[in-house]
């Protein structure tokens, strides 16, 4: 089997979210960034565990600076046998799924896995957009995978429940809490990634379709008002008369 | 601006499908499209938020992701669609960004606004898990905008909706559903208004009736937070937070949920949240309105009893 994970990195999640440069800017100071959990814990997790048991290779690609490389390697230590970059700053998901697609292409993977979304920007995008442009099907919010030959199973989360679906490799996925269990690499692993292969590829010609213009932090709480626990006449009466939500 | 509306008809008209419709009327002339063997009269609803016409396509039953984005396309093409909208839920996600690529249209993901176009075309998004905005433009000539659920209230805007059958190729279904199972009555949680929400606090599974009677007291769907879901107290559908469902109701009770960052992800878009907590360190309390520090077994019942008097007296 030949899977691809598509990794980015992202703030650590409990990272102080504030913007600069007039709020067109993430406030980088003091971040850690973590290869994003949807696509660690879940993606790239699950596709070791079947590499593991029917064999092949997992490659990661990331489209990002060499700024991403510490968290490649975190991934290559978890286990991926190689990883891609596309030398390029991740701005537009469309832009991201073309480089990704175009080296897909060329390659014959079974299955491309994406993490469900990135926490940082909760856009779940790219892996449709890379399914559309393979002309690959799509399952997206993948909760469980099992594949046998060319077959695979998965269940995914859909609108009242739970769908159990197959289709065929090669195909797209984007991986939902349930696939995988997280792993901590170990010191042979983290030793390994080292020296294990990091190609960095420049990237394809392609506009951005979208952009943002500025960030906003929402309004702060005016504070929590406290009520009395004997007193839940007062509640109701607060959220029905001031929050007016009842 | 000629608007094309997405939506998922499951044996009824969902909020969410009201809430893109009267989104969509309040951008440009809207129309439908929708799939599946549907009554007519079903749909006519769509009128009063402000459909015009509303094409349905007969020949598919289930919802394919490459089938799908060839109905949107095909539609936006005999309509001449300037915009695309649809909601953001499993469906959406799973399309929205496929449509976009299939028409090398810019993509909004989670709009929680309708789009500003006093400078070019640009919409306000929820980021980073709830603790941000972003304003993304586009310029593409074709835009789809994913709208997140509970953003914008569905408001009339009396239309009297054409309702067309539609036809066109949409190749073969290459996902195969094989089962599905249904989880949960009810409204779903993302579309859910009022939710109550508890977590370990309440000691044991069998502890929950006190939950679901309040909920069932306010007409709310209940939640849960992650540690309850992952030791099988409460079903993982109801995982609200950062790894289960981010929510944005008008309003969020939290019983005995201590308020991680994880979690507050998940439900910081909530409209008004009422914590209640034995522990008045609890950090939930520092993102909530209303605060009661109590004990979940006294207050919970109390609530529901005031909540009770309360809706007699309005009756």
């Amino acid at each position: 089997m030949k899977l691809l994970v598509c990794i980015s990195k992202v703030p650590d999640t409990t990272s102080k979210i504030n913007f600069v440069d007039n709020n067109t800017k993430f406030d980088e100071s003091g971040v850690q960034y973590i290869v994003n959990p949807y696509d660690e814990w879940y993606a790239l997790v699950r596709a070791l565990e079947l590499v593991e048991k029917h064999g092949g290779t997992v490659t990661t690609i990331t489209v990002g600076t060499n700024a991403d490389d510490p968290t490649i390697r975190k991934a290559l230590a978890i286990g991926a046998n190689d990883a891609v970059r596309i030398d390029a700053n991740p701005n537009d998901p469309f832009f991201v799924a073309k480089q990704i697609a175009n080296y897909a292409s060329k390659e014959n993977f079974d299955i491309v896995l994406t993490g469900k979304e990135t926490i940082n920007y909760n856009g779940s995008q790219v892996g449709g957009m890379v399914a559309e442009l393979l002309d690959l099907p799509y399952v997206s919010l993948a909760t469980k995978l099992n594949v046998d030959g060319e077959t695979a199973t998965l269940e995914r989360d859909v609108q009242g429940g739970i769908e159990v679906v197959e289709v065929n490799t090669p195909f797209v996925l984007s991986a939902a809490k349930g696939m995988a269990e997280q792993r901590i690499p170990n010191m042979r692993g983290i030793m390994a990634a080292r020296t294990k292969p990091l190609k960095v590829i420049p990237a394809d010609s392609q506009e951005d379709l979208s952009s943002v213009v500025k960030f906003e932090l929402p309004e702060a709480k005016s504070g929590c008002k406290y009520i009395d626990p004997e007193n839940m006449n007062e509640l109701v009466d607060l959220l029905h008369n001031e929050a007016k939500v009842i | 601006m000629s608007v094309l509306v997405f939506i998922e008809y499951k044996n009824k008209v969902s909020k969410a499908a009201l809430e893109a419709v009267s989104y969509g009327s309040k951008i440009g002339k809207v129309s439908v499209v929708t799939y599946g063997n549907i009554d007519s009269s079903e749909l006519e609803i769509l009128g009063k938020y402000g459909a015009e016409k509303v094409l349905v396509h007969k020949g598919i039953s289930s919802s394919n992701d490459q089938q799908i984005t060839k109905l949107v396309a095909a539609a936006a093409d005999q309509e001449n669609s300037n915009v695309i909208v649809l909601a953001q839920d499993q469906t959406g996600k799973s399309i929205g960004p496929r449509i976009a690529a299939k028409l090398s249209a810019g993509h909004i993901s989670g709009a929680i606004a309708l789009p500003d176009t006093s400078n070019g075309f640009v919409v306000k998004t929820n980021v980073y898990s709830g603790k941000a905005f972003a304003h993304i433009s586009v310029n593409t000539p074709i835009k789809v905008i994913s709208l997140l659920a509970n953003s914008l209230p569905p408001e009339m805007n009396e239309k009297t909706a054409q309702i067309v059958d539609f036809d066109a190729d949409l190749g073969d279904a290459r996902i195969t559903v094989k089962e599905m199972k249904t989880q949960g009555e009810g409204i779903p949680l993302p579309e859910a208004e009022l939710v109550v929400s508890a977590g370990r606090g309440l000691k044991g599974p069998e502890n929950w009736g006190i939950v679901e009677e309040l909920a069932e007291s306010l007409g709310a769907t209940t939640a849960c937070s992650r540690p309850v879901a992952d030791i099988g107290w409460r079903p993982h559908h109801e995982h609200v937070g950062q790894t289960g469902i981010a929510i944005r109701p008008n309003l969020y009770i939290a019983a005995g949920i201590s308020g991680a960052i994880q979690h507050l992800a998940g439900v910081n878009g909530s409209k008004v949240i009422v914590v209640i907590n034995t522990d008045s360190e609890a950090p939930f309390f520092k993102a909530a309105d209303y605060g009661i520090v109590g004990d979940a077994f006294e207050v919970l019942p109390k609530l529901t009893e005031a909540l009770n008097n309360f809706k007699a007296s309005q009756n």
